[in-house]
């Protein structure tokens, strides 16, 4: 197909054009959100700031929120003891990470912790990683989790006495996007495809 | 031959038969149709402000009945001034919280709203053969009575 020349009229929209094409350009760099149907998750419009924390991580460095900027952060609430829910979860999320290939290392999984008193970061770390060695687990006391589940909505209700007691908590993954905003919140029961697909909408 | 009284008694069961018959073959062959997917929830502004004054407030069912294809997302909107707890999530004022279910199945949500701390979401199969149209239509039926 060739090319046909500008005509006289035609070059005299020049300057309208560029003025289109560069408002164009700006609305494109604009910061813009996944529009919400194109996310498998439940999505808040408009998202919110996620509420950052300050906790102690299972890196043995301090863990905020904010520390991962310009990461999606996939955050989760569990405990090292669970028995049904956690595994499955943590086993989606590692798998989803497998899925994202390079982007892999643009997105972070935040586990925290709604059993502070029996996962101190060593455990932790050591439940994390046999999922995936890059997943970061929180914790800290008692009352600085509980305040953390409450900016979340997530509930926690210990069940059973003594040490082998379990915890019903919200078994949702939080999605945030680089900009630290609470974009949507992905229920228990879906796959690892799902997980890749919507950290990959909110990277592009 | 009938006498008359017969004669219309009979009229009227063939009437009401045929009305009954093209009611069932309405219900398998139309197509379910809705003018959005979404199935919307909201808390109206001042919801925070009756509770607080003591008064009980419904909005969320318990129970949430979905189908897919047709009517797939659960859509909950918070008009009032406060956050709130609205099915299984904090919502800030003004804020909407738009959940799509791609899976038939029946997903439980803890939900401090409702007195048994507990939210349904059943998601039915999309009703595309006639007989599931039926029976889809006769199941709403019942729970709309229910």
């Amino acid at each position: 197909m060739r090319m046909r020349p500008p005509s006289h009229s035609e070059s005299r929209r020049g300057p309208s054009r560029a003025i289109a094409l560069l408002a164009g350009l700006l609305l494109c760099a604009a910061p813009r959100a996944a529009p919400a149907d194109a996310l498998k998750a439940g999505v808040f419009d408009p998202p919110r700031e996620a509420p950052d924390f300050s906790l102690q991580g299972s890196d043995g460095k301090a863990l905020t929120l904010s520390r991962y900027r310009g990461k999606v952060v996939l955050l989760g609430f569990g405990y090292t003891s669970c028995r049904s829910v956690c595994p499955v979860t943590l086993a989606i999320l590692a798998m989803a990470r497998r899925k994202l290939g390079p982007l892999a290392d643009r997105a972070q999984v935040i586990y925290l912790t709604v059993d502070p008193e029996r996962d101190d970061t060593g455990r932790l770390k050591r439940f994390l990683a046999s999922f995936d060695a890059s997943f970061i687990g929180g914790t800290g006391t008692v009352g600085q989790m509980a305040a953390v589940r409450k900016s979340y909505g997530v509930t926690a209700e210990k069940i059973g006495t003594g040490s082998d007691y379990a915890v019903a908590h919200s078994s949702f993954i939080y999605l945030i996007t680089r900009e630290g905003k609470l974009r949507a919140l992905m229920p228990y029961g879906h796959t690892a495809d799902d997980f890749a697909h919507d950290v990959s909408v909110l990277l592009n | 031959m009938h006498p008359p009284l017969q004669r219309r008694a009979l009229m009227a069961i063939v009437i009401v038969g045929a009305a009954g018959l093209a009611a069932v073959v309405w219900a398998a062959l139309m197509p379910v149709v809705f003018a959005s997917r979404e199935e919307p929830f909201e808390i109206p502004k001042g919801t925070w402000a009756r509770r607080m004054a003591g008064n009980k407030v419904e909005i969320l069912p318990s129970h949430v009945y979905l189908t897919l294809g047709i009517r797939n997302v659960l859509l909950l909107e918070n008009h009032d001034d406060v956050p709130q707890i609205f099915g299984p999530t904090l919502m800030m004022p003004g804020q909407s919280f738009r959940l799509p279910f791609d899976v038939a199945s029946s997903y439980q949500f803890a939900c401090t709203a409702h007195a048994s701390g507990q939210m349904t979401v059943v998601v039915d199969e999309r009703p595309d053969t006639p007989w599931r149209r039926l029976e889809w239509r006769i199941r709403r039926l019942y729970r709309s009575i229910a």
